[in-house]
């Protein structure tokens, strides 16, 4: 690190991070510092070897690997600064400079002065689930991501007879994955009715090699002294809760968990960055500006995506709106302020608010819907009674992030400070 | 009549292919849609993902991928000839790693780069 005052200092080298330093760069900055905990650019991307990755945005299926290979060879001769092995520690939020405490082996203990600075650290595996499970403690449960490390990084094959409990993407990509490396996987068992994980993936994944998903069923018993030998699988009711009688065992030596991801935002939070529950990541208006000033939020860092280009497109809005906040300042005149407010039916929308004055052509929402639409429906905003736009979709589900665009013409219509956005099945 | 997710693009159509009737396709929205819905009951295709030894300072295994799609049938196959690979740096994406997976005319090609 070659000074101490930077326009931008992006936090984390994922896609989201590399994107949104590579947007800022285009729109004008030049003092830039990336800086990334592991020992090399990429994110999650490098653990996540199979393609699916770029459909959207480069029109290709790429690998992770591949995907992020396209960013880090425009990130070289772009004058953009990085430094890997490099663990940020603490964020300060200042009127005119936010400080970024990092901290590594080469340089030891550092505050780095930045005018904005971008949160791209992406989430981590919850690990909740694990704990909640009775029986014993034995080696050989893993998070899937962890195992997806292990064998695709690290090359080590971690057992042999498989069980999986979650149907999150991660855990059906490494059904597939301990299938071709020669592992039997006999289950993958969803506490829900429903999967969260991609229809691909439970296709390619499951369907191909035989793999039963058990939905509404979940793992009642984990059973062994050094390594796992048995888990009792068990049906459960509406309310979740296991039904006696149901009890079938398996014997395996591996149990993966893929019960989901949650946002990495302690950093954030220290520096007063305003969290939303529903997404578990920070609040953020129609720019991605959290609740500080010049402190930006992308990738799943602010939300769980499921499809890497959006992270990439998020990322580059992010790293357009910290390049504009530091070469014209911070907002002066607010206007208008639109909450976006979610009925049952929505369990999240990022943005969470819109200065109305800021949106240009129109507003990008994103939104995940809380249980299966297979009937035609649509997303509907309402301020209160008027509806303010509405939106088709033939079919909705948790595992599938949906977007929309709201015009600006419309936003102008909204009266009051707060717009409600719900699923309503169309009327045949 | 054949039920059958489309897996093309993550929105996951739900397509019926009707083998009475030519492998007429329905419930697709786009035509990526109709063509894997007759594709994946007459000959179904897949792409592997798999990793391969290499002599690297940075990481014991480089990622590969095969350059097109292989027939379902290979995908096993194809994986027994990662077995005996081993790489030496430098290697960029796209260098070939093994020729003619399984005589389906695609390759393995490595999918990172690794300079040391
Ligand atoms: C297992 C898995 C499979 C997936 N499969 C697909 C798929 O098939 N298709 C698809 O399109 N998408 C897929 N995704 C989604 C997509 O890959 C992710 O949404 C995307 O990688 C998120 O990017 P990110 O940059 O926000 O986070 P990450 O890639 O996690 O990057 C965050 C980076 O920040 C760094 N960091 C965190 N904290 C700090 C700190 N304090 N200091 C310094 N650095 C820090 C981390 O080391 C990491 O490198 C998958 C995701 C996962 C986890
Ligand atoms: S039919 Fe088209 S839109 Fe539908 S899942 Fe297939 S590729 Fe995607």
């Amino acid at each position: 690190m070659t000074r101490q005052d930077y326009e931008l200092i992006v936090i984390g080298a994922g896609p989201a991070g590399l994107a949104a330093a590579l947007s800022a760069k285009q729109h004008g900055l030049s003092r830039i510092l990336v800086i990334e905990r592991d020992k090399e650019l990429g994110g999650i991307l490098n653990q996540c070897i199979h393609n699916g990755f770029g459909l959207h945005y480069f029109g290709e299926e790429l690998t992770g690997p591949e995907y992020a290979g396209r960013f880090i060879d425009q990130l070289e001769g772009s004058g953009i600064e990085i430094v890997c092995d490099t663990m940020v520690i603490h964020l300060e939020n200042g009127d005119d400079w936010r400080i970024v405490h990092a901290m590594s082996t080469e340089n030891g203990y550092q505050c780095l002065k930045c005018r904005a600075v971008i949160l791209a650290m992406g989430c981590r595996e919850r690990t909740r689930f694990a704990i909640q499970i009775p029986g014993s403690r034995p080696a050989g449960i893993f998070n899937a991501g962890t195992a997806q490390r292990y064998v695709n990084i690290e090359g080590k094959m971690i057992g042999r007879r498989v069980i999986i409990l979650g149907s999150g993407d991660i855990g059906l990509i490494m059904a597939r994955r301990m299938t071709l490396e020669g592992a039997k996987v006999l289950a993958c068992v969803e506490l829900l009715p429903y999967s969260g994980g991609l229809n691909r993936n439970i296709v390619q994944c499951l369907h191909d090699y035989d793999i039963p998903l058990y939905l509404s069923h979940t793992i009642t018993n984990i059973e062994g002294r050094n390594r796992v030998q048995r888990v009792t699988v068990q049906q459960v009711d509406e309310n979740r809760r296991p039904i006696p009688g149901t009890e079938t065992y398996y014997d395996v030596d591996t149990v993966l968990l893929s019960v989901g991801l949650i946002p990495e935002n302690e950093l954030s939070r220290e520096a007063g960055v305003k969290i939303d529950r529903r997404t578990s990541g920070p609040f953020v208006y129609e720019n991605l500006e959290t609740s500080e000033k010049g402190i930006f939020a992308c990738g799943n860092v602010l939300h769980v995506h499921d499809l890497v280009d959006y992270v990439t497109e998020e990322s580059q809005a992010a790293g357009k709106a910290a390049a504009a906040f530091v070469l014209d300042g911070a907002l002066t005149d607010i206007g208008h302020v639109i909450e976006i407010k979610t009925e049952p039916t929505v369990s999240y929308t990022v943005p969470q608010a819109v200065r109305v004055n800021e949106v240009a052509k129109s507003l990008r929402i994103f939104l995940r819907v809380n249980k299966i639409w297979e009937e035609t429906s649509h997303i509907v905003f309402r301020d209160g009674d008027n509806v303010i736009a509405r939106f088709k979709r033939d079919y909705m589900a948790p595992g599938e992030m949906e977007n929309v665009n709201v015009p600006r013409v419309l936003l102008d219509r909204v009266k009051g400070d707060m717009l409600y956005v719900s699923i309503e099945e169309a009327q045949r | 009549m054949k039920t059958l997710i489309c897996i093309v693009c993550p929105r996951g159509c739900h397509l019926n292919v009707d083998e009475e009737n030519d492998y007429k396709v329905t419930g697709h929205h786009c035509e990526k849609g109709e063509i894997y819905g007759r594709n994946e009951l007459l000959h179904p295709v897949r792409v592997v993902t798999s990793t391969v030894k290499v002599k690297s300072n940075i990481h014991p295994r480089c990622p590969v991928k095969t350059d097109q799609s292989i027939p379902k049938e290979n995908i096993f196959p194809a994986m027994r000839l990662l077995d005996s690979v081993l790489l030496t740096p430098p290697i960029k994406r796209g260098d070939v790693v093994v020729d003619d997976v399984a005589g389906s005319g695609a390759c393995f090609v490595v999918t990172r780069d690794l300079d040391t």
